[in-house]
């Protein structure tokens, strides 16, 4: 094991992949010269070159349908953009081509390659900056999402990604990029759709992903003062759903709690929701609650930003209704 | 002396050598596209064939050029106009109608239709039915050219509508900066949809759309297939041998709507006749050889016989085909599907 950082673990986890396979390469904008514009990509172009480290122009539907050619031949591209704020202009390569290129070509083309950038909300930086956009693109069959809570998942499953043969939207959180985490040494891979139960607990299940698994986390701290035991579950791949974990976990504790940055309308708390509802109702002694962003544009004033987003007060409050001792 | 005359039968164009076996072949490719279309377009009436259906009538001379100056390994890809295409390419024509019937034994197994024939054994990538989509993924498979340093060439194609979209700049500006093996191919048929070329382009010289990117460009006739064949292979040559990417126009058009649902009233029958009787590209090639004493009216008459009996055949053998299995509504989605997690494959709800 050794501490390291969220974005260290991303760039040990390209690094390996790439010395592993001539055929990966990293692209996307300051990604090679800049060492990128949050140095998850710090020393690639040292250690790797030109060819395979390759810094684009500020074109992020060109490069991203770059991306899907050159996997169509056999390479493993890892596509990188600054945020997925600005993937929104790619979407049609990602949904129209990565996506259905397997499907509409009969099964003779596989995309297989990682478009990977921060994601959520980040700090002060406005409405076009900052917001999650996960929902929209777990809506797509033909693509994985998987979005890391913390560094060791970071590496685990950014490895996995790079060797699954199909196109997996990597989403990571520009806030948790300096946490430190412990990660096991060498070769550490996470299989993708397997959720992890981060915190056994008996009275209360509270899923959550990304950075709100920390706020679940926390969360879960609280109530124990209470003598409220909440289970948190991260499914850490959201598309698709690891919901057997989800649902084992309501089975035990008959409540639950669903935590999400984005936006409520049709998000992903939504769909694990109706999930729990289909395939856990008689296991359920509470409706479920969602904590999730408030369905407003990021504004840029602290309180308010503070505001839009859900808090790990909210959280508290949701898993004590839940179980009864609002 | 007999055996010699006959070995150096053909057409010298502008200075290229076409023996008469090259022209022949190219003449019953253009021909069979031209009939296959007209098939599709007669299926289509018969609502046999669903959806949208773009045919190439007109065009043949830009898909058979192409493919007697591509290699077999350089990669293709296009817009939804593909038929003639991939039957250029060397698809399986059979597999081609039965997609067009969204049969099992179609080119994507019936999942497709017309915007969407892949043919990956013969380096065709689409088949690509959002406008001007597939120049990014062209500019993908130009870059694995040039990474793999395979010797091959990308060429791309596109329409005189898709060459307005953004993301053709965004893939020129790249394929120029890394010096790129790319062939990018305006099909310039005059008309994007109902919208005339000078409705839709402040620059209507479309070889001039990469100038800015100090990309190379060429204006071909499209209706003559001995001169498009000829000068495509020198803008191949070019990417190939390293100068980076080119961008042809070729000067074409298409004598049916822009799909089977378009009755084309935005151009006078006039300007139709004009392509169509003045300058048919297999009209010209057969006029060509019998000047050259090649072939006959007649022997072109009984070759245009064989190949419209050929080509009811093919729809007949297409049409007896079974429609794709149920299973296949839910295959070919993930390469590595993953079990036990939802969605699942073949479950709703």
């Amino acid at each position: 094991m050794s501490k390291i950082t969220y974005r260290e673990a991303l760039n040990q986890a390209m690094a390996e992949e790439m010395a592993r396979d001539k055929n990966v390469f990293l692209m996307g904008e300051e990604v090679a010269e800049y060492n990128g514009a949050y140095k998850v990509s710090q020393g690639l172009l040292d250690k790797f070159g030109p060819k395979r480290v390759i810094d684009t122009p500020i074109t992020e539907l060109g490069f991203a349908g770059l991306g899907v050619g050159a996997a169509m031949t056999g390479l493993r591209p890892i596509i990188e953009f600054m945020t997925w704020n600005f993937a929104m202009l790619a979407l049609d390569q990602i949904v129209n081509a990565a996506a259905k290129m397997k499907y509409m070509s009969g099964g003779q083309y596989s995309v297989p390659m990682v478009f990977r950038g921060a994601g959520g909300s980040a700090a002060r930086v406005g409405a076009q900056h900052s917001q999650s956009l996960e929902n929209w693109l777990a809506n797509v069959p033909g693509l994985k999402v998987v979005m890391p809570s913390n560094p060791a998942d970071a590496k685990g499953l950014l490895k996995a990604s790079i060797r699954d043969n199909d196109t997996v939207i990597f989403i990571e959180n520009e806030i948790n990029y300096g946490d430190v985490g412990e990660v096991p040494d060498g070769e550490y891979l996470i299989p993708l759709g397997k959720a992890d139960v981060k915190r056994a607990g008996t009275d209360v299940t509270i899923v959550a992903h990304s950075r709100m698994t920390g706020f679940a986390l926390e969360a879960a701290r609280e109530l124990a003062k209470e003598g409220i035991e909440a289970e948190v579950v991260d499914p850490r791949t959201i598309r698709p759903l690891d919901e057997q974990t989800i649902l084992a976990s309501v089975a035990k504790t008959n409540r639950a709690v669903v935590v999400e940055e984005g936006w409520r309308f049709a998000g992903i708390g939504a769909e694990i929701s109706a999930r729990i509802m289909e395939g856990g109702f008689d296991d359920l002694d509470a409706p479920v609650i969602r904590v999730t962003g408030k369905d407003v544009p990021m504004p840029y004033a602290a309180n308010l930003e503070a505001l839009a987003l859900p808090s790990v007060r909210e959280i508290v409050e949701a898993a004590r209704t839940a179980c009864g001792r609002a | 002396m007999a055996a010699k005359q006959k070995q150096d039968a053909g057409i010298t164009h502008d200075g290229v050598f076409f023996a008469q076996e090259t022209l022949q072949e190219m003449h019953d490719q253009m021909l069979f596209i031209r009939r296959f279309e007209e098939k599709a377009g007669q299926m289509y009436g018969l609502k046999k064939i669903g959806g949208f259906c773009h045919l190439c009538n007109g065009q043949e001379a830009v898909c058979v050029g192409l493919n007697h100056a591509a290699m077999a390994s350089d990669y293709i890809m296009t817009s939804y106009r593909d038929h003639g295409h991939i039957l250029a390419r060397g698809a399986d024509a059979t597999a081609v109608m039965a997609e067009l019937l969204g049969r099992a034994g179609g080119v994507v197994k019936g999942k497709g239709g017309s915007m969407h024939m892949f043919d990956a054994d013969k380096n065709f990538a689409g088949g690509n039915g959002i406008v001007g989509e597939q120049v990014p993924i062209g500019l993908g498979f130009g870059f694995s050219n040039w990474y793999k340093d395979d010797g091959g060439v990308t060429i791309c194609i596109m329409g005189d509508g898709g060459i307005n979209q953004g993301a053709v700049y965004e893939s020129f500006n790249m394929a120029a900066l890394w010096k790129l093996p790319i062939v990018f191919m305006v099909e310039n048929n005059q008309y994007a949809m109902g919208t005339s070329l000078d409705r839709a382009s402040a620059e209507t010289q479309l070889f001039k759309r990469g100038i800015s990117f100090k990309i190379p460009g060429m204006k071909i006739d499209g209706m003559d297939v001995l001169e498009f064949k000829k000068k495509v292979a020198e803008a191949i040559e070019h990417a190939r041998s390293g100068q980076g990417p080119i961008l042809v126009e070729a000067m074409t058009y298409r004598y049916r709507g822009h799909s089977m649902s378009d009755p084309a009233t935005y151009r006078t029958r006039e300007e139709v006749d004009e392509w169509r009787t003045g300058r048919d590209p297999i009209a010209r090639l057969e006029s060509q050889m019998i000047d050259a004493g090649l072939a006959s009216e007649e022997s072109f008459k009984q070759k245009d016989r064989e190949i419209k009996k050929e080509v009811a055949a093919i729809a007949k053998a297409a049409e007896a085909q079974p429609e794709p299995d149920a299973s296949e509504l839910w295959s070919d989605i993930y390469s590595d599907p993953i079990a036990g997690a939802y969605p699942y494959p073949g479950k709703v709800g």
